[in-house]
């Protein structure tokens, strides 16, 4: 039964959409209020049911429902329950399921906020109906979850047991969370075109800042996860399906600038609609191409041309429809207020030219080695060397002008005040980058940079809350220190990281940076549903015990494959991290172990920016919901 | 769910970087130095983005024992990647060739933001023209 009702509260999902859609888009029109309350209750509606069917095929995978063949497919009984529940989007079809209860929360939140006009929220369902009922049919008709198995199997297939895991039993419904938010910011863009409406990036806002700090944590719990479960001690990869999150990052970053001029202002109206647009549309292509694995090689396509067409249709039925409004409604769109060349304005317009190149340029590397491979058949690489050439230096770029943006008022800023307020922000980076290059070794000019811009861009933070105070909650200067910290942590990694990797027996020991390994013994242990082998490593530095470490390798019998469990001493400056490798002849076995000097800074750096995010979003739901015009006063 | 395909990619690598056997690292400091460098320009040739460094699956063991013998050999850096490329292609090289197939690819990161900065400039000459109305 699970399966029927999840299928039919699907299906009657995809009928409220298409109401939520047409009454939506209908109350767009001044007159249509009726038309304005129906496409509120159905996106209600929408919710409960899409909600119905996510509790279903929940409720299938927890009891062990193998009579579904997602659920026999993905799960087993002696899976942990904690991962039966998050291997419901271990999956395709799971995920997509997901996807669309995000979008329609989101959609019920756009009804229940009443932040725009009532047009401009009406289009907007409207338009979020759409998109979740174009969805739904994905679903429904190429990836339906709720298809039965007959006769149902006694014992399901498992998850891949990478995959069981807290981090990633986290991290796609927080990304998720960031991509779907930004459908919220686009269904608002659309609206405003439709309706011709000028307020709308105010109305938005809530949802772009909810998108971003949701995609800000969920990409650092990605890049988490692959550095304690991968085993080889690195955070970031540069891999396609890493930088298909990072791109509506980029974007979605932009946008939060470029749309608080828009708001404030009205300057670059029409730049924040596209900046919404093209953000939905990476999120898009995010879920989709690395979803199909499209993006690990051009022939995975082939393999199911039904699903392939479909997503095909979608993306480019989604973007090219949004851009066509655009360039139908755009040239019509007031200009905004003048402001002059040093102004926050302009600022604001330099962090976009840096974050549009450095989101192409994460788009042209991930893109481009499929789409040669395609034309003429070239096979090609493009890694971390290629990233560190273009992306780093424009993103430094960006960093470099990052306290200047605060420091300037709307319309004319005093560009020698600035300099004047950041002059001990200036001397402190002088004096970090002195320092470090000074007394680290190795003796690195790109550590004294990196860590000369951290200094900079906290420093400024600091004068930032010291003028302003804490009244105010210190939103942008939050955000900025996380960048700071974190760029602490990836210089310290890349830097000064050390390695070692040997066969030892028990008793043995090796020298990693100052400590002392000794493998005591390897001994056999049971998980719940995996063996492990459990390695007991003392680990000494100047002849004193500071730990036993325990790294493990598992084995899952029911899906035959094994893992790395690595353990990982942390003192919050450096990373102690081991991974055991596997076993040799007569009782040796291999260790990797590293030390990686500053690694939690990495994801710290993206709790306090997500923080700068949450102290905006809170500032701007205790704020009135309708906000009389503009005046000069103190950015978010 | 980002990372379900990349598991999957990682799962072969991850186990054989696990399982490889360390490194015969050569006597010379300097040259050990040289093979480490060397490594993590090349790519694991059956991995989803990985060095030969960091993934180690078999062929990629049999790729450092050889950069190795060539070290010994005496030859430069350049030789042993101008051998390695023309029997893999350029697709051994983390990073791509600067050659006809990789222009747009090297150049279109700093022609959108050349593009973009000139369109700024544009903006902000007009938007410094415009009328000064109350914000």
């Amino acid at each position: 039964m699970t399966g029927e009702i999840g299928q039919f509260a699907l299906c009657l999902a995809l009928a409220l959409a298409l109401v939520e859609a047409i009454a939506g888009l209908a109350g767009a029109q001044p007159a249509n209020a009726l038309a304005r309350r129906v496409a509120a209750a159905s996106a209600a509606g929408l919710l409960v049911f899409v909600g119905l069917s996510f509790a279903a095929l929940t409720y299938a995978s927890v009891s062990d429902d193998f009579s579904i063949l997602n659920v026999a497919q993905n799960s087993h009984t002696l899976k942990p329950l904690i991962y039966k529940i998050s291997g419901v989007w271990g999956n395709h079809e799971g995920s997509m399921l997901l996807w669309v209860l995000v979008l329609s929360v989101y959609s019920a939140a756009v009804a229940w906020s009443r932040r725009g006009s009532e047009r401009l929220t009406s289009a907007a369902l409207g338009v979020q109906g759409l998109v979740a009922a174009a969805f739904i049919v994905f679903i429904l008709f190429t990836s339906n979850p709720f298809v039965r198995l007959d006769p149902a199997p006694f014992e399901g297939a498992g998850l891949n047991p990478l995959l069981q895991d807290f981090g990633l039993a986290v991290h796609p419904p927080m990304l998720y969370t960031g991509y779907v938010g930004l459908s919220a910011a686009f269904a608002y863009a659309a609206a405003a075109l439709i309706t011709r409406e000028r307020d709308w990036a105010r109305a938005a806002r809530p949802f772009m800042l909810a998108a971003w700090i949701a995609l800000t944590l969920g990409i650092a719990l990605g890049s988490w996860w692959a550095y304690y479960e991968l085993g080889w001690g690195g955070f970031w990869f540069w891999d396609p399906v890493e930088n298909a999150s990072l791109m509506p990052w980029l974007i979605a970053t932009a946008l939060l600038h470029s749309a608080l001029a828009t708001e404030r202002t009205g300057a670059f109206r029409s730049w924040s609609l596209l900046l919404a647009i093209a953000g939905f549309s990476l999120s898009l292509i995010g879920t989709f191409l690395v979803r199909s694995g499209v993006l690990s090689s051009v022939h995975a396509f082939a393999s199911d041309p039904t699903r392939g067409l479909y997503i095909l249709v979608l993306i480019f039925g989604a973007i090219g429809g949004a851009l066509a409004l655009f360039a139908w409604r755009a040239p019509g769109l007031e200009e905004g207020t003048a402001f002059a060349p040093v102004s926050r304005e302009t600022a604001l317009l330099l962090n976009n030219v840096f974050l549009t190149a450095a989101a192409a340029t994460v788009f042209i590397g991930t893109l481009y080695p499929l789409v040669l491979d395609s034309l003429t058949g070239t096979r090609l690489s493009v890694g971390p060397p290629y990233f560190a050439l273009t992306f780093a230096p424009i993103f430094f770029a960006l960093l470099l002008l990052v306290p200047f943006g605060p420091r300037l008022s709307w319309q004319r800023g005093d560009l020698r005040a600035a300099l004047r307020t950041l002059g001990p922000a200036f001397g402190i980076a002088a004096v970090a980058g002195v320092a470090i290059f000074a007394f680290t070794t190795p003796r690195t000019l790109a550590g004294a940079g990196a860590f000369a811009l951290a200094a900079w861009l906290l420093a400024a933070s600091v004068v930032d809350v010291v003028r302003r105070g804490w009244r105010l909650l210190p939103a942008a200067a939050l955000a900025h220190a996380g960048l700071a910290v974190t760029l602490i942590g990836v210089a310290g990694t890349t830097l000064w990281r050390s390695e070692a990797l040997e066969v030892l027996a028990p008793g043995e020991s090796m020298e990693i940076a100052g400590y002392t390994l000794r493998l005591d013994d390897v001994v056999g242990a049971q998980g719940p549903n995996y063996q492990a082998a459990r390695a007991n490593v003392t680990v000494l530095r100047g002849g004193r015990t500071l730990a036993v470490m325990h790294p493990e390798r598992r084995l899952f019998p029911a899906e035959r494959q094994e893992t790395v469990e690595t353990a990982i001493r942390t003192t919050i400056v450096s990373d102690l991290y081991l991974a055991l490798g596997d076993r040799r002849d007569a009782g040796h076995w291999t260790l990797r172990a590293y030390v990686n000097p500053l690694a939690p800074f990495i994801w710290l750096g993206a709790l306090v920016m997500a923080l700068g995010g949450f102290a905006a979003l809170w500032s701007r739901l205790r704020r009135p919901r309708a906000m009389p015009a503009a005046h000069p006063a103190p950015a978010e | 769910m980002r990372r379900v395909l990349a598991a999957l990619f990682f799962v072969s690598c991850a186990m054989a970087a696990i399982a490889a056997p360390a490194p015969g690292t050569l006597a010379d400091p300097a040259q050990e130095a040289r093979a480490r460098n060397l490594q993590k320009e090349l790519r694991c040739m059956v991995c989803q983005g990985e060095s030969i460094d960091e993934s180690s699956a078999p062929l990629a063991a049999d790729l450092r024992a050889l950069i190795r013998e060539h070290i010994k050999r005496g030859e430069s850096d350049d030789d042993i990647k101008r051998y390695l490329v023309a029997r893999y292609g350029d697709f051994i090289l983390m990073e791509p060739p600067f050659d006809a197939d990789t222009y747009a690819l090297w150049l279109t990161p700093f022609a959108v933001l050349i593009v973009a900065a000139g369109v700024a400039i544009w903006v902000v000459r007009r938007a410094a023209k415009a009328p000064q109305a109350e914000a």
